[in-house]
């Protein structure tokens, strides 16, 4: 199997003022295609930074990063912005869907940046609807669906463009324990189905469904299973 | 991402802010339709004035009198003494001293009061020649207008303006009947066409004698002879600029004075029209201006609800960059938004503007003028204002980190 995501001493230096933290401290990691990979820490661990930096939000400092093949790790805003539409599909714990519009205007707005035709665009949004189990609620607003609804609707936006890596952020964060459970089947079967999956939380019953698990601690990343037990 | 879909993103967005919205396109409209009405007044104004003197007569030459700006001796003791006479009168006349000239008619004139059988009135009574007819190109409805042998013999005869003769005569015809004018009587031989306004005075009320009745009977300068203006008109308007040159010459040698110290100004139509609009030019250019500055604060009204729009819109803007959206992309969707606004506005001011043109020209009695021209600017200038107060808010929308942007609350 070919790697989807491969970083090399990757470090990331914030500047507040006068001081210096450094929220990564050179992190290696390698993610195969067909992948599930839970990252898990503490606040304050570098979980977050190296979430962005995974997700082309934001770049390193130093070392190198390769998505897919094609190193990140120096490109520019637009550059960025076009990597993250095509390559990456994410899922926040917040959904950040537009409350304005329909799910399915929701789900096409990828494709929108990504200049697909309206037709395609649609077809598309419908078929990723589909697959999330909510082809009955295309014309509904955020507004008018349940939690675990909208975090579908924001997993079918994450699949639309049919990326390399699905980047979930504390994917379940804000749901009850059923909407759990049935987002965290839809993620095991769109694993099964061949997507790699990375998924950054503090849970350790979230991180369990995934095939391995990796913990960050003081912006270093420690890849084996052993140290879950020191999570919580 | 295409226009289509940049611009119903604009509308949804200003749509989900709508009183927020339309209150910034207020700045806007009232600016456009500020512009609009001062400007459209102006010209209104300057196009009303012109057909006015136009209206004078054709090919108009005027002689008035002017203090002289060097010679100060004998200034103030006079009182309203004029310095021009009927000699002046004469001396154009004559076809060896001004040869381009058509027709003379030196005018004398007072208030009067008048009187008739069963009214009285109070009008503008001129003592004039026959040749006034010519040279201020009026006609008689009714009647006649005098003679050269009744100005001659300095006959009581008059001729009156339309409206007078409505006020003095309610019912029959004023033809034959008598009036007197300041307690000298007068028969009516004729009325004048119907004329208008002109500037401040009623070219319809108005009571026309032969000059030496009016010298006669009615003048109330010292100097019987003194005259208030001497109207003339060119043969043509090709040679009206040489005519001028006569006039004026003639006029400098007989009153032995110079061009620096004359004691009389001679204007032409055109120079009367080019000095009227001149100044309704420069109002015009004030209230325009007046009203731009209306105009710029609606443009910075836009760029400061444009700016909280974008503080208030932070995690929308990061989750578009984190699906995809260029710096480039949120930039236009929005300066696409203050275009939208601006451009609005300006169609809201337009129809306010062209609305206000028409209910107003009917008030003030001066058409306000709207061209299709001017309007096309008017939109295109709010169009102009919608981006430009757009693009500092957009850039600062464009070059939001997306993480900061995502992390915001």
């Amino acid at each position: 199997m070919s790697t989807m995501l491969h970083m090399t001493d990757v470090r990331k230096t914030y500047a507040t003022g006068v001081v210096q933290v450094e929220a990564l401290r050179g992190v290696d990691l390698d993610v195969a295609e067909g992948d599930y990979l839970a990252i898990m820490g503490p606040s304050g661990s570098g979980k977050s930074t190296l979430m962005h930096i995974i997700g082309c939000l934001d770049v390193p400092t130093s070392g190198t990063y390769l998505l897919d093949g094609t190193d990140v790790s120096q490109m520019s805003e637009k550059q960025l912005a076009e990597v993250r539409n095509r390559k990456i599909g994410f899922v926040f714990q917040q959904f950040n869907l537009l409350p304005s519009l329909t799910a399915l205007r929701n789900v096409e707005l990828p494709l929108v940046y990504a200049g697909v035709p309206v037709a395609e665009r649609r077809e598309r949004a419908m078929a990723a609807l589909d697959k999330v189990g909510l082809a009955e609620r295309v014309q509904h607003r955020p507004g008018e669906l349940s939690g675990g609804q909208q975090q579908r609707v924001s997993v079918a936006r994450a699949l639309v463009t049919d990326p390399a890596l699905l980047l979930a952020d504390e994917p379940t964060g804000n749901l009850d324990s059923h909407s759990t459970a049935e987002i965290l089947e839809l993620f095991a079967e769109l694993n099964e189905a061949g997507r790699t999956i990375v998924i950054i939380t503090h849970e350790l019953e979230v991180a369990e469904h995934a095939k391995r698990r990796a913990f960050i601690r003081d912006g270093l990343l420690n890849a084996t299973d052993a140290v879950l037990g020191g999570v919580h | 991402m295409e226009w289509k879909e940049t611009i119903s993103t604009a509308i949804s967005a200003l749509n989900a802010r709508r009183m927020r919205s339309l209150l910034t396109m207020l700045g806007i409209l009232i600016g456009i339709a500020a512009v609009m009405l001062t400007v459209g007044l102006g010209q209104g104004a300057s196009a009303s004035i012109t057909s006015r003197i136009n209206a004078l007569g054709s090919n108009l030459i005027v002689v008035t009198p002017s203090q002289s700006t060097s010679s100060g001796g004998f200034r103030g003791g006079g009182g309203s003494v004029s310095t021009l006479t009927t000699a002046d009168a004469t001396m154009l006349a004559d076809k060896t001293v001004a040869p381009d000239i058509a027709a003379v008619a030196p005018v004398s004139s007072t208030s009067g009061s008048l009187q008739s059988s069963s009214t009285t009135w109070t009008s503008t009574v001129v003592g004039t020649t026959p040749d006034w007819l010519t040279v201020r190109a009026r006609t008689v409805s009714t009647g006649r207008f005098f003679t050269t042998d009744e100005l001659d013999s300095s006959s009581n005869v008059a001729v009156i303006g339309s409206t007078t003769a409505t006020e003095l005569f309610s019912d029959g015809s004023p033809v034959g009947q008598t009036i007197s004018i300041n307690g000298s009587s007068f028969t009516v031989i004729g009325i004048l066409n119907t004329q208008g306004t002109s500037g401040t005075s009623n070219e319809d009320d108005t009571v026309l004698v032969p000059l030496t009745s009016y010298a006669a009977r009615l003048s109330t300068s010292s100097n019987a002879n003194s005259i208030s203006s001497i109207y003339l008109s060119g043969k043509d308007a090709d040679s009206l600029s040489a005519a001028y040159q006569q006039v004026k010459t003639a006029l400098l040698a007989s009153h032995g004075v110079t061009s620096d110290n004359a004691d009389f100004s001679v204007s032409t139509q055109a120079s009367l029209v080019e000095t009227a609009t001149s100044i309704t030019g420069i109002l015009t250019v004030l209230l325009g201006g007046i009203a731009g500055i209306s105009l710029l604060v609606g443009g910075i009204g836009v760029m400061n609800i444009m700016l909280v729009s974008v503080s208030e819109r932070v995690r929308e803007i990061g989750l578009r960059k984190a699906l995809g959206a260029t710096p480039g992309v949120i930039r236009q969707q929005f300066l696409v938004e203050a275009g939208i606004l601006g451009t609005l506005g300006g169609l809201l001011g337009i129809a306010i503007g062209v609305t206000g043109a028409l209910i107003l020209t009917p008030i003030i009695g001066i058409s306000v003028a709207i061209s299709i021209p001017a309007t096309l600017l008017a939109l295109v200038v709010s169009l102009g204002i919608g981006l430009v107060a757009g693009v500092y808010p957009a850039s600062r929308a464009a070059k939001l980190a997306p993480i900061d942007a995502l992390r915001s609350e």
